[in-house]
């Protein structure tokens, strides 16, 4: 997160910051979203602008515009009120990327395995993997891990339970894993598997 | 697991590696981190399981940050001049 300090709540001041925190805005909803990152940012400024005057804590600047960026994010997945995949998620509940590396020894001949593997991703490519996941899965993942909110953080900006999180999170986490193997393997990432 | 260990409250393997990442997160209850620490004193494939939880994390943080296209940086900076 980068140190932005706001000293006033002016145009000026309010532009200064919103191009300090551009590549934080644009890099968090690319990864909320497959396409239309530009307008979600675009659209988080409008509300920030509007509501700048309510800021009460400068430092609190970058994670502000972050939390708003989130909520025009939720308000968007619920105006296209998609279903999710739930059987699909049923099915990895007991995945374990773990195990089938073990099992499927992707890299014969490497002493480390699990970190080969991982290694073996871009950022593109971890996006990818990121995209092939329903949003109500995708976002909990990507506040927590990626950009660090707490729980109750994710609770508050997505708008449900506590609970709903933490089992979204936990579905997330399989269902990234069994992602993660699905495109390596479809991606040509596995030796002697797949073509790239 | 055995039981014994069953009598003594041990969790299996699939318990314990569901609750892994929350037990990274220090968000699992004491006695839930007991169990877990007990079932991880003496399943070295759940250890394993918990070395991969740990750098899977690091690789995803590691992932957050992503450049911005200088035109897509030019496009949004004027939509910042605009306002």
């Amino acid at each position: 997160m980068s140190e932005t300090a706001v000293h006033d709540r002016t145009k000026e001041s309010f532009q200064r910051l919103a191009a300090a925190e551009l590549p934080a805005l644009y890099s968090l909803a690319r990864r909320l979203v497959r396409d239309g990152a530009e307008d979600l940012v675009q659209e988080a400024l409008l509300r920030a602008y509007r509501s700048f005057a309510t800021l009460k804590d400068d430092v609190a600047a970058p994670r502000w515009l972050k939390s708003i960026l989130v909520n025009v994010f939720r308000d968007q997945l619920r105006k296209q009120a998609r279903s999710v995949d739930e059987v699909r998620v049923a099915e990895v509940e007991d995945f374990s990327l773990y195990r089938t590396l073990v099992d499927e020894d992707p890299f014969p001949y490497s002493d480390t395995l699990h970190q080969d593997f991982l290694h073996s991703f871009s950022k593109e490519d971890v996006r990818e993997v990121l995209m092939r996941m329903p949003e109500i899965y995708r976002a909990p993942l990507v506040l927590r891990y990626m950009d660090g909110f707490s729980t109750k953080e994710i609770a508050r900006l997505l708008g449900v339970p506590l609970g709903t999180v933490l089992a979204r999170l936990h579905r997330g986490r399989k269902r990234f894993e069994s992602e993660m193997w699905d495109y390596a393997a479809q991606a040509g990432l596995l030796i002697g598997r797949g073509v790239r | 697991m055995n039981e014994q260990q069953a009598q003594q409250g041990t969790i299996r393997c699939s318990e314990a590696v569901r609750q892994l990442w929350d037990y990274l997160d220090n968000a699992v209850s004491p006695e839930d981190q007991e169990r877990i620490e007990q079932h991880l004193s003496f399943c070295r494939r759940c250890c394993g399981e918990l070395e991969f939880a740990k750098e899977l994390r690091a690789f995803l943080a590691s992932g957050a940050v992503e450049e911005i296209p200088p035109d897509v940086k030019d496009k949004l900076e004027g939509f910042v001049e605009e306002l």
